[in-house]
């Protein structure tokens, strides 16, 4: 089967839409589980991966949740294609460096994914837009429940789920968030929010960035700890710490449009202006532009335009998207050119953001 | 400030990590951080670093510097000072010793809570059963109620059955 048919469209991709949307991205839930006494991917011999992959892939093929799923090995798959998934956060970069004997399923609505041979047998990950990890949760449990019937789980009473890495131990669940905070960024109070979240024992990353300087003003929020604790109360915790990050991030939004609002006026003004009309832009600075576009939008500077467009942008202005969308292989340089293209033909019908903030949009602010 | 690792270069990458009460600095310069993946966010955690640096003198120390390898992979002590990783799920019976004090450090508890395989939860549910069966078994013998006894003997041999067809799945 081929990937690029069976990969839902950016466009359709952006429409969705979940509670809190404006501030959290996406959540998801990803477990880690291995096979007992098979030596773990990392350390294992050709034969043994494969034994695994011959185990596990019928196995997690058989699952209802993935019914018409998208199954393939690492090595059938073009590295154009795995560079797509990796961009749509569906496999890790390490996953998509893997060849011969590792594996990857991913369900029709790209809501579960399975990677097959990463550094676990087993890392499976749900995902949903905005926030619902309950939801989220509810869906890995279930499928996780229906193939430790079908398979023989490392697990121990004392350690629970055993993994190749001792920081998966016991739950082996990584609960998450991704997060677009360009109002505790501009407002300098960034730092300060990631400190606190540290203490509470959860770890900040900034998904694009090097470093922990985030690209986009897009972090990940994700708990650190496995063993000790159970699965749902690692969610509440999250839950409960994504709730005063959205309040913060919320406030930060009110403060800027009551105390600098010119300052907030010019950055998104400018970014337009940069993205409508450029004829060279770099991925970089693209993803920093776009996040002052959808703030833009989340405060009602673009009234009548749906802000999936943002959405989308960011998603078909990477290297893989824009290469796929592209006749022809693209250089780095051609893809700054290609890219500046196609943001000026889909901004054209935008028309430039209000000159000032109108009382409505502070109000809309608060969802 | 030096970088921690190679110990040459300028740290331009200053990370803090607090777990607990505990908080761990790490300066990195540009290269280091870079081999470490602390520029690939997708991959990257502190924990799975410091995992690497500090973490395998702990597992060392508690198995005394010895050269057990794990009879299941082969893995070794040494390989997991270089990898971070274990081997396979036998490696942490094996390296059980040094783990202990590893998990203490890193997680909020050394006993799993959460979820358990609904196979396995039959199991221990079978193997509880069993154990009162055999004491309330002992305790007829004793008694001379033999009768009770033989109907004891059969629901144990019935959960016997089943702790294998158990152990089969």
């Amino acid at each position: 089967m081929n990937l690029s048919e069976f990969l839902i469209t950016p466009r359709d991709i952006s429409r969705r839409t979940g509670p809190k949307d404006k501030i959290v991205i996406s959540s998801r839930i990803r477990l880690a589980r291995n096979i007992r006494s098979i030596p773990f991917p990392g350390w294992a011999k050709k034969p043994d991966r494969l034994k695994a992959a011959q185990l596990i892939r019928p196995a997690v093929e058989s699952l209802a949740e993935l019914k018409d799923c998208f199954s393939e090995s690492m090595d059938n798959l073009p590295s154009l294609d795995k560079q797509l998934l990796v961009e749509r956060h569906l496999i890790s970069r390490e996953h998509a460096a893997k060849g011969v004997g590792s594996a990857m399923a991913l369900n029709k609505d790209e809501t579960l994914c399975v990677m097959v041979n990463e550094e676990d047998h087993i890392r499976m990950q749900a995902l949903r837009p905005g926030l619902q990890l309950n939801d989220v949760w509810q869906t890995i449990n279930q499928a996780d429940t229906h193939l430790e019937s079908k398979l023989d789980y490392a697990f121990t009473h004392e350690w629970g789920f055993l993994t190749a890495c001792p920081t998966n131990l016991g739950t082996g669940i990584r609960v998450s968030a991704m997060l677009h905070l360009p109002g505790l960024v501009l407002a300098e109070q960034i730092n300060q929010i990631i400190q606190s979240v540290n203490k509470l024992g959860l770890a900040v990353r900034g998904l694009y960035g090097e470093g922990t300087e985030a690209l986009g003003n897009v972090f990940q929020v994700s708990n650190q700890m496995t063993l000790g604790e159970t699965e749902e109360a690692i969610i509440e915790r999250l839950n409960k710490v994504l709730a005063q990050i959205i309040e913060h991030e919320e406030n930060a939004r009110i403060r800027l449009l009551e105390k600098k609002p010119k300052v907030l006026l010019n950055h998104i003004g400018r970014a337009f202006g940069t993205l409508a009309n450029s004829h060279i832009i770099s991925s970089k600075e693209t993803m920093n532009l776009l996040s002052l576009l959808k703030l833009g939008m989340d405060l009602g500077l673009f009234p009548g335009v749906d802000r999936s467009i943002v959405d989308e942008l960011f998603l078909v202005t990477q290297p893989a998207h824009l290469q796929k969308a592209s006749a022809g292989k693209l250089g780095a340089d051609e893809r700054d050119l290609r890219r500046a293209d196609m943001l000026r033909e889909r901004l054209a019908g935008v028309s430039r953001p209000l000159d000032s903030i109108s009382d409505e949009s502070s109000s809309n602010t608060k969802e | 400030m030096l970088c921690g690792l190679c110990k040459q270069k300028n740290a331009t990458v200053h990370l803090t990590q607090i777990a607990g009460e505990k908080m761990q600095k790490v300066d990195l310069c540009e290269d280091c951080a870079k081999e470490k993946g602390v520029d690939d966010p997708a991959g990257f955690s502190l924990a799975d670093m410091l995992l690497g640096l500090g973490a395998s003198q702990e597992m060392e120390e508690a198995s005394g510097n010895s050269d057990v390898a794990c009879p299941n992979c082969g893995f070794t002590q040494a390989d997991f000072k270089k990898t971070g990783r274990l081997g396979c799920s036998e490696c942490y019976e094996t390296f059980a010793e040094g783990l202990e004090a590893l998990l203490k450090s890193m997680h909020k508890g050394t006993r799993h809570v959460g979820k358990v395989p609904a196979g396995l939860r039959r199991t221990q549910d079978l193997q509880l059963r069993l154990n009162q069966l055999q004491s309330q078994l002992d305790k007829a013998v004793a008694e001379e109620n033999f009768e009770q006894a033989a109907v004891l003997r059969d629901e144990m041999k019935k959960a016997r059955t089943d702790l294998e067809e158990c152990g089969k799945e």
